[in-house]
């Protein structure tokens, strides 16, 4: 096999970055989300409307921001606002996608980012919900990457701190969270994902150049939908690649990392 | 679904109508030193409510006297916080917070001692989300007891948190209603002040507006104080103003190692030391004495991390004027 001119982390951002039509609105975090919003506005998207939640609207990303309050999230932005600004676009129906991770998913594609064990008394602690719980609830579609292992996609999920399908068909409506919200696309270090359209349930899309379905299969702790014919994923192209290592994240701040 | 966590900083509306018919309109001199700032308005029983996101414009000066002068405060809302609510626990562990996202500094990595006071059940959180905060902050700042949101309904989040699910009249829908959160004290940093009170803030304003009329007590750190003639001629950068406010105080770099938009960048070299020192308490603990205890005010804080040659290339950063690579 010839040796692969690109890591996972780079296939991701790519895969990624090729889901938004241009015209669309975003709102992302730091990491690989905005390096994908921001490849994907030099590439595919150029009219894609970027928000942060801490208020910058619109900006011109020049690198990968620190801090989702950073002078990179208001650089050339058209708008510095609020945080219930922000998540009032999001709940008016203003937003197409957000883009989000978490340390453990279900089939439904609910996520946990607040705690491993009981809540009260934790084994792990993490940061909590910050604006993925609103995101999530508010934004029409949910892109979500994480890295891929049974111990994150898993159906024990300790706490559900972002709605995905919930218990799946018809629970979002129910629990009373706006209609035609919910999970879209899941991406890994080793497959695209997407969502039953019935069952609401978790079904593989493509798998990564040099990945089997056994692989995947193996390393997801619940049972995915899979079809007959699986597709491979698109490998990044020479555009994708100079763009996203020389514009997007020259300091290798988020390509530097590993996927896993 | 019925929520199971603790309700923080709730008041009843006609209380608070009550409260803040008596509190001064009067345009006062309300220039404070920043240690009688701490020492005059900062209570045990308070709930304090920090402005700023995390790792930009956020009080550093105030918070590192509240450590020095060993003042504790009852609990505080971890509402995109990193830096800011970190230093808070620092001077004791509070019994319960109200927490969105906390105990880490975003893409930088999170302070292990500091985690450890949540993993081992020392503090009883109650769950929200960013938005949802933000929503309580302005459910108060309108003078209300809740807003309806259609945030984190169906999930764990909303389980731990003190909200109530509520059915819309309108439209059959079925809302959560959050409750109003009016805090007993606020601290704020801004660009630039006057002696009244009146705040400019430039770049992201977070929740700072809605806090600042939510709380009982505001407290504003400015990096300079301007003549009340720059709010008269531009009233239109009057971000917060005079009639909110209680002490003003000002502190050159007061947001310092956090970023001030526009102004000087977040010290990622500070950020990066006090994260390896939360490894072990030991070596947390020198860090601490080191940076705060020891230093007999903000500007020996700055002077040990660089000093004024620091601040200019955080300035020469946040301003590209060389080399903006972060």
């Amino acid at each position: 096999m010839k040796e692969k001119y690109y890591n996972e982390m780079e296939l991701m951002i790519c895969a990624a970055a090729r889901i938004f039509e241009d015209g669309v609105s975003v709102s992302v975090g730091t990491g690989v989300p905005c390096a994908a919003v921001m490849l994907s506005q030099k590439l595919y998207a150029p009219n894609i409307l970027i928000l942060f939640e801490a208020g910058g609207i619109a900006p011109l990303l020049p690198s990968m921001p620190i801090s989702v309050g950073d002078k990179n999230t208001m650089y050339k932005a058209l708008q510095t606002t609020s945080v219930s600004d922000a998540m009032e676009m999001n709940q008016r129906g203003l937003v197409d996608y957000c883009f989000l991770g978490g340390a453990q998913i279900d089939m439904y594609g609910n996520l946990n980012s607040t705690v491993i064990g009981s809540h009260d008394n934790p084994k792990v602690r993490f940061p909590g919900s910050g604006g993925a719980n609103d995101f999530a609830s508010s934004a029409w579609r949910t892109i979500i990457v994480s890295p891929h292992s049974s111990r994150r996609f898993t159906n024990n999920i300790d706490f559900i701190t972002t709605p995905g399908y919930l218990n799946g068909p018809n629970s979002r409506e129910k629990a009373g969270l706006p209609q035609g919200t919910g999970p879209y696309k899941i991406i890994t270090n080793l497959a695209v994902m997407n969502f039953d359209n019935d069952e609401k349930r978790m079904a593989l899309e493509s798998v990564h150049p040099g990945v089997s379905v056994d692989d995947v299969v193996k390393n997801t702790g619940f049972e995915l939908l899979i079809d007959e014919h699986i597709e491979q994923t698109e490998p990044p192209s020479e555009d994708e690649l100079r763009i996203l290592r020389n514009e997007v994240d020259p300091y290798r701040v988020v390509i530097g990392k590993k996927a896993q | 679904m019925d929520a199971i966590g603790e309700l923080l900083g709730y008041e009843d509306p006609d209380k608070m109508r009550e409260f803040f018919r008596k509190k001064s309109k009067k345009l006062e001199n309300k220039i404070m030193k920043l240690s009688d700032a701490v020492s005059e308005f900062v209570a045990e029983s308070d709930y304090m409510a920090i402005g700023g996101f995390g790792l930009v414009r956020i009080p550093t000066a105030f918070l590192h006297e509240v450590i020095k002068q060993q003042r504790k405060v009852a609990t505080c809302a971890f509402f995109t916080s990193n830096y800011d609510t970190d230093l808070v626990l620092i001077n004791g562990i509070m019994k319960s917070v109200d927490m969105s996202y906390g105990i880490a500094l975003e893409a930088l990595g999170s302070p292990k001692v500091l985690r450890k006071y949540f993993e081992n059940g020392g503090i009883k959180v109650t769950e929200w989300s960013n938005g949802a905060l933000a929503w309580r902050y302005k459910a108060a700042a309108m003078g209300l007891s809740f807003l309806p949101i259609r945030s984190m309904l169906g999930t764990d989040t909303e389980k731990y948190s003190a909200a109530e699910e509520i059915i819309c009249p309108f439209s059959g829908k079925k809302y959560l209603a959050v409750p109003a959160l009016y805090p007993d004290i606020a601290v704020i940093h801004v660009h630039e002040a006057d002696m009244y009170g009146n705040a400019h803030i430039k770049g992201v304003l977070v929740a700072d507006v809605d806090i600042a009329k939510a709380s009982k007590k505001v407290i504003i750190t400015a990096e300079r104080i301007v003549d009340t003639e720059y709010f008269r001629n531009n009233p239109q950068n009057t971000t917060i103003p005079f009639y909110l406010v209680d002490a003003v105080v000002e502190v050159p770099y007061g947001g310092y190692p956090a970023e001030m938009p526009y102004e000087y960048l977040f010290d990622i070299d500070y950020f990066k030391r006090f994260l390896q020192a939360a490894e072990s308490e030991e070596t947390f603990d020198k860090f601490i004495k080191e940076n705060i205890y020891e230093c007999k005010d903000f500007n020996e804080f700055i002077s040990l991390n660089g000093g004024v040659e620091r601040i200019k290339e955080l300035r020469n950063l946040e301003l590209g004027l060389k080399g903006s690579e972060l």
